[in-house]
């Protein structure tokens, strides 16, 4: 195992960790992103690059977006 | 030592776990189910290495007898990655539908609600 | 059950789960020491059989083409759920107003707009080639149809992307799959057989259906985030 790896792992491990620690789904969303970031470098040093594209784009665009919209709108009012 | 990234897979997919059991917002229970999710893609990924073997890419130049790691593994994390950001998106329409029959996004409060 | 009993539960039917995990993980091959044929045989024949240099894309898109076929349906049946769930009586008569002010985010968010499809197209057709494909390359693509949204120009974005063209593309780009699948069964092959002219390797027309397939799914995906999005920024755009 090279050391790159063992970096890379060790993100992976804190920043699932983060994620589930972070209560307030707002702040969670920022972290979730970071998570992403992370699990991408580890899949590019496991010599994956097609799936580290798919996580980059997935947790950088397409998952923030959807789960901001989604939070907006729970913060909006309600039909009573 | 060569076992760390699979110890890294199980302690992902028990966080997101812990996560989701404990979770009092709905949204933060759809991303600890993302954590748990990420656990499978670290395991397949972890399965499929092999030490000093580079990516299953063979553009002009890259001799093929050298081998590659495992483009199975990779093949069916990809799509699963993108196939499950639309899942999530469809668990969060089922969040704010609940939210606007029940009025509230905790998962206790809901069962409180209904007794 | 209160939270008390509810950890509990999950702290017993826990360590059972960890320790039948632990088990079966120890059973793995070590990390690094993977051995499976398939990949091997694949890695070796998938240059010279399909004329592709990135062996994954060739693994999705053909000899595991049928689960992709799958992944798709996933796809479709989710974005057609949250189509279902959300697209209910909302009153669209009111068209809402563009809501940011700043020239200087509009500027910048306009002039993204290009680059990332641009980006996007291009992580999609050279999906055989290099890292990338239909499903990697249809979110950037999605994104820079949203960016128009983000900077503030929405009846440009929805001018960009109307709702009929979105759905008529998601139809379109699962469709076409089993289009090509059976396709393939009329030109005496099996069910999503790469029946097509191989073309040179090493270049954009090589591949034969892996490359159609490709850009079938990238509309697919492209359609599918924007269709997603657009419902959610419905619903924070028309309170209850």
């Amino acid at each position: 195992m090279i050391p790159l790896q063992l970096v890379a792992i060790t993100l992976v491990g804190l920043g699932g960790l983060a994620v589930v620690t972070t209560r307030d789904p707002l702040r969670q969303v920022l972290v979730l992103g970071l998570y992403g970031l992370a699990l991408a470098v580890l899949f590019v040093v496991f010599q994956a690059p097609d799936v580290a594209i798919s996580e980059l784009v997935v947790s950088s665009v397409a998952a923030p977006f959807i789960f901001l919209a989604a939070l907006a709108k729970l913060r909006g009012r309600r039909r009573e | 030592m060569s076992f760390l990234p699979y110890a890294l897979a199980a302690w992902l997919f028990f966080v997101g776990l812990y996560g989701i059991v404990t979770s009092r917002h709905f949204v933060h229970l759809v991303i600890c189910l993302g954590v748990t999710q990420s656990s499978t893609y670290v395991l397949l990924l972890a399965i499929g290495y092999r030490t000093g073997k580079k990516a299953p890419i063979f553009t002009s130049g890259v001799p093929v007898k050298v081998g590659a790691v495992d483009p199975v593994v990779q093949a069916l994390t990809l799509t699963d990655i993108v196939v499950g950001v639309t899942v999530a998106a469809l668990l969060l329409a089922l969040v704010i539908e609940i939210w606007k029959r029940a009025g509230t996004v905790d998962p206790d409060e809901l069962r409180r609600n209904r007794t | 059950m209160s939270r008390t009993a509810r950890l509990a539960l999950f702290a017993g039917s826990g360590l059972v789960l960890a320790a039948l995990l632990v088990w079966g993980l120890t059973g793995l091959p070590a990390f690094g020491d993977f051995q499976g044929e398939y990949g091997w045989i694949l890695n070796d024949v998938a240059g010279s059989e399909r004329h592709v240099t990135n062996v994954v894309s060739a693994i999705v898109f053909d000899y595991r083409g049928f689960d992709t076929l799958g992944e798709e349906f996933i796809l479709f049946a989710a974005v057609m759920a949250v189509a279902l769930l959300l697209r209910e009586a909302r009153d669209e008569r009111e068209r809402p107003r563009d809501e940011v002010r700043s020239e200087a985010v509009r500027a910048v968010g306009l002039s993204l707009v290009g680059p990332t499809v641009v980006l996007g197209l291009f992580v999609i057709a050279h999906g055989y080639l290099t890292p990338g494909g239909g499903f990697q390359g249809g979110i950037p693509t999605a994104a820079g149809l949203l960016l128009i949204y983000a900077a503030g120009r929405y009846r440009a974005y929805r001018a960009a992307s109307p709702q009929w063209l979105l759905d008529a593309a998601e139809g379109v780009g699962v469709a076409a799959i089993v289009a090509v699948g059976i396709a393939a069964l009329l030109a005496g092959g099996l069910f999503l057989e790469n029946v097509v002219d191989l073309g040179t390797k090493g270049t954009l027309a090589s591949s034969g259906t892996i490359a159609i397939l490709n850009t079938a799914t990238g509309l697919a995906v492209t359609a599918a985030v924007v269709l997603l999005c657009h419902e959610f920024i419905e619903e924070v755009m028309y309170p209850e």
